[in-house]
């Protein structure tokens, strides 16, 4: 049985199909890329996913419960946890306090709650993610944080409510070589902890490092699917990214 | 009927163009609206009667000096607020308060206070006896909208109007000097508005308390239609002027008021970005 | 080629650089410096009551009031409900009050917390269609839905139509009415201050950074949303009763616009967000609209330029203002 089953997913915005008839399966425990040319409907999907956005046809199920048309925050407790493209922190909390909030969800509390306080295991969750501990950066507001601990705290935020399924939507746009390189680990410790993955992303070789498959769209619809290299030697691949056949 | 709500609908667009106007250009509410809408027909008064010019020319001062106006208030007061939306909504409706109440103050009311039509005596239309003055509504809102298309589509300043509307950094990067242009958004707007109001004003007397009730006709147009798109002022002016007329005639007139404000409500509950918004679904709901 | 000018330099007090993060109090001069800014305000309040003359007593205590209703919408504003028409919830108040006590006949001590209760759920069961809009659109709402009210009661002569309800039981005394104004003024201020930096109060704060983020994070912004009102509008519906007992009456002018305008103006006026700040403009600017009063009409003229002239003197807010200067000391360099 598969963990996350998407049925025949499409999405209109007035005139325009943003995401036409998609349909796949996840199993547990497996990394899947998305991968395709800006504007073709990945972020879209991701909202179809995580409930940010209720799809005009096609069903969505997880764990074998049918999540079609519920509140994001609803399908946030079962367990798809997600970050965001353009990152969403909250700037007037300190950055140890921006962890206290999913903390605070009643998936956590059902849970038991991480041991000790909130705000302890809020730093705890931050070392994790590479915030140093003894300095003040925990305790900064998040308006004064730089790009690449607000990309953490978006991880961060997934910690804390132990998704079992997470959506990454392009981590790692405007990281440096560096940050991408301090990241990769953490994506990784998730998929040894048996977490199910599905990234988002422009950066195709890191991506391919990682995923055990790959899903192209184009147009809001799939057009291949497979492996990492099967991926690239696909003719239709090819002509979405680069608009032109490419010679043998 | 159908000649009423016309012209009802149309007395509503020119009232809620210079709100739009402002708006869709520098993104300043001007809650200060009504009070120039009076302001406008005061002034045309005041040349008028006590100093004794011709219309034409005590019309052309008034628009200008209200113009003039709007971009005092940008120059000395909204230059510092810009971004602060709230302090911009409060201190554009404390100015309207102050040239309201200064003229309530100054004893302005009563019958005395009104403006002459421009040409007296009516004629019949499709069955209807419908006055000069609201033929030149007509009239007027016609010539007005195709010079402001015209302004704003074909000369290099409506262009930079347009970049800013659109999107004010970009526009300064490619050398428009934003607060230029919101100044002279601000002042085309109320221009708009005191042309509005030596119109309209002389089908009635000039009444400091008309003042509020513009400002709300100006909004509730204006949400309907979408903030920012002239064709929604259009539209919007439309059903809310018919929707008027309608119930003073069959329902009451006493709830002619209550009808833009229930629309207003219904547009924001449905659609909230109005009829020819364009803030996509995403933006405006979870 | 360099320039020699002097120029200030502004420095961050110790303690405010250690009680940002860590809240160490150790000294008496720290202690002293921590609670002067709470503590003055209370007892200056506490003496103005008690020394001045008995017309002026009466003014603050509405002053009082109006500072409740400001905070409360500094509160409802920080959670990203910013509303134009906080008169709409102290209408619910006041006339739910005023049901009571007319057509029931309940005593004042029990209408005044039932009101405030009723008043809070009612404006927030009328209020919740509205709760999915975000920004301004949520903002006009809020507008119109009072002046809509208004009319329609004008109109439909429901509610006691123009006239209202009147010959309501007045409070025992000028006393009690001033004590339990100040008393709550403070209470909701220190009460929604302490709120919001707990781990509940920070969910709402949240909610205006970044709505999206708390959904994503697990957490119901509707229903979080739904709390934010409640809260916000059963203050402001305390205010509502306790003036309608006040003035032994409630009518229309419980929509009046002045009474949405006041506690934003007071909130611009004190600083927005800060809680502490729309308490201050109110009790700058209530005072100010009543020793202005003599002047009739030209009062509105006056009160709005120097509203004007506060916000664009000090568009920070006063609030900011003078805790940046209590906190930082400044010199020449």
């Amino acid at each position: 049985m598969s963990l996350l089953q998407v049925n025949g997913v499409t999405k209109n915005f007035g005139g325009i199909t943003a995401v036409n008839n998609v349909s796949f399966s996840l199993d547990q425990g497996s990394l899947l890329g998305v991968i395709g040319p800006n504007g073709c409907g990945k972020t879209t999907l991701a909202n179809l996913i995580t409930g940010f956005i209720k799809p005009s046809s096609g069903k969505v199920h997880f764990s074998g419960k049918d999540i079609t048309g519920w509140r994001p925050s609803r399908i946030a407790n079962l367990g798809i946890g997600r970050t965001f493209q353009i990152v969403k922190p909250f700037y007037r909390l300190p950055a140890f306090k921006n962890l206290v909030i999913p903390l605070s969800s009643p998936k956590v509390k059902k849970m038991g709650g991480h041991y000790g306080d909130k705000d302890s295991s809020a730093l705890d969750i931050l070392e994790e993610i590479g915030f140093e501990r003894d300095s003040s950066v925990p305790f900064q507001p998040a308006s004064v944080l730089p790009h690449g601990y607000l990309k953490r705290l978006e991880i961060g935020r997934i910690i804390a409510l132990e998704s079992d399924l997470i959506i990454f939507d392009e981590l790692y746009s405007g990281l440096s070589l560096a940050e991408v390189a301090s990241i990769t680990p953490l994506i990784k410790k998730f998929s040894a902890a048996g977490k199910t993955i599905i990234m988002i992303e422009h950066r195709l070789k890191e991506l391919f490092r990682i995923a055990d498959r790959v899903l192209v769209m184009d147009q809001g619809a799939v057009i291949a699917e497979g492996s990492g290299k099967a991926i690239m030697k696909d003719e239709q691949v090819q002509k979405a990214y680069l608009g032109i056949e490419l010679k043998k | 009927m159908l000649i009423y709500g016309f012209i009802n609908s149309l007395t509503l667009a020119l009232i809620a163009l210079g709100f739009s106007i402002t708006f869709g250009i520098s993104g300043i509410p001007n809650f200060a609206h009504g009070a120039f809408y009076v302001l406008g027909g005061l002034t045309t008064w005041m040349l008028l009667t006590k100093v004794g010019l011709p219309y034409v020319l005590s019309a052309v001062l008034a628009v200008l000096f209200v113009g003039a106006i709007g971009a005092v208030m940008y120059r000395l007061l909204l230059v510092r607020l810009r971004g602060l939306e709230l302090s911009e909504v409060i201190s554009t409706f404390a100015i309207g308060l102050v040239i309201l109440e200064l003229m309530r103050s100054m004893g302005v009311m009563g019958f005395q206070y009104r403006l002459p039509s421009f040409i007296r005596g009516s004629v019949e239309v499709f069955g209807t006896f419908v006055g000069y003055q609201r033929l030149i509504i007509i009239g007027a809102g016609v010539v007005l909208m195709a010079l402001l298309h015209f302004f704003v589509h074909h000369t290099k300043l409506g262009l930079a109007f347009r970049g800013v509307a659109q999107d004010d950094h970009t526009a300064y990067m490619v050398g428009i000097n934003r607060d230029k242009i919101s100044m002279l958004s601000l002042s085309v707007g109320s221009m708009v508005c005191s042309f509005a109001a030596i119109l309209i004003l002389p089908l009635g007397t000039i009444s400091v308390d008309s003042g509020y009730d513009i400002l709300l006709k100006a909004l509730a147009v204006c949400i309907i239609g979408g903030l920012e798109s002239t064709t929604g002022v259009f539209a919007a002016a439309f059903i809310l002027g018919y929707a008027e007329v309608l119930t003073a005639m069959y329902i009451s007139s006493s709830l002619t008021m209550v009808v833009p404000l229930l629309c207003m409500l219904l547009i924001l509950l449905i659609k909230p970005s109005g009829l020819f918004g364009k803030h996509k679904e995403l933006e405006e709901r979870i | 080629m360099s320039v020699d000018r002097r120029r200030k330099e502004r420095i961050d007090r110790g303690i405010k650089a250690c009680t940002d993060d860590i809240y160490c109090v150790s000294s008496l001069r720290e202690i002293s410096y921590l609670l002067l800014p709470r503590a003055l305000p209370v007892i200056g309040a506490l003496l103005l009551v008690l020394v001045l003359p008995f017309y002026w007593k009466k003014v603050m205590v509405i002053t009082f009031i109006m500072a409740i209703m400001a905070v409360s919408w500094d509160f409802m504003a920080s959670c990203g409900l910013i509303s134009l028409g906080q008169a709409f919830f102290f209408a619910m108040g006041a006339y739910a009050a005023g049901g009571l006590n007319n057509h029931l006949g309940l005593p004042i001590y029990v209408t005044l917390p039932l009101g405030t209760v009723l008043g809070g759920i009612i404006s927030t069961i009328l209020i919740f269609p509205a709760l999915r809009l975000r920004g301004m659109y949520f903002s006009m709402v809020t507008l119109i839905v009072p002046l809509m009210l208004m009319r329609i009661i004008e109109a439909t002569k429901i509610l006691g139509g123009t006239a209202g309800m009147s010959a309501l039981n007045p409070f025992p005394g000028l006393v009690w009415s001033a004590a339990l104004s100040m008393i709550l003024m403070w209470v909701s201020l220190f009460g929604l201050r302490r709120l919001v930096v707990g781990d509940y109060g920070m969910i709402f704060i949240a909610l205006k950074d970044n709505d999206r983020a708390v959904e994503a994070s697990g957490l119901n912004t509707l229903w979080f949303k739904v709390q934010a009102i409640f809260i916000g509008s059963s203050l402001c519906a305390f205010c509502g009763a306790f003036m309608t007992h006040y003035h032994m009456s409630v009518g229309m002018s419980a929509f009046a616009l002045d009474l949405s305008i006041f506690p934003i103006a007071a909130s611009v006026v004190g600083g927005v967000g800060t809680l502490a700040g729309p308490v201050l403009g109110a009790l700058v600017l209530g005072p100010l609209s009543e020793a202005l009063r003599s002047l009739g009409t030209f009062r509105i003229v006056i009160y709005s330029a120097v509203l004007v002239f506060f916000i664009a003197a000090i568009p920070e807010g006063i609030f900011p203002y003078l805790k940046r200067k209590y906190e930082q000391t400044e010199r020449w360099v």
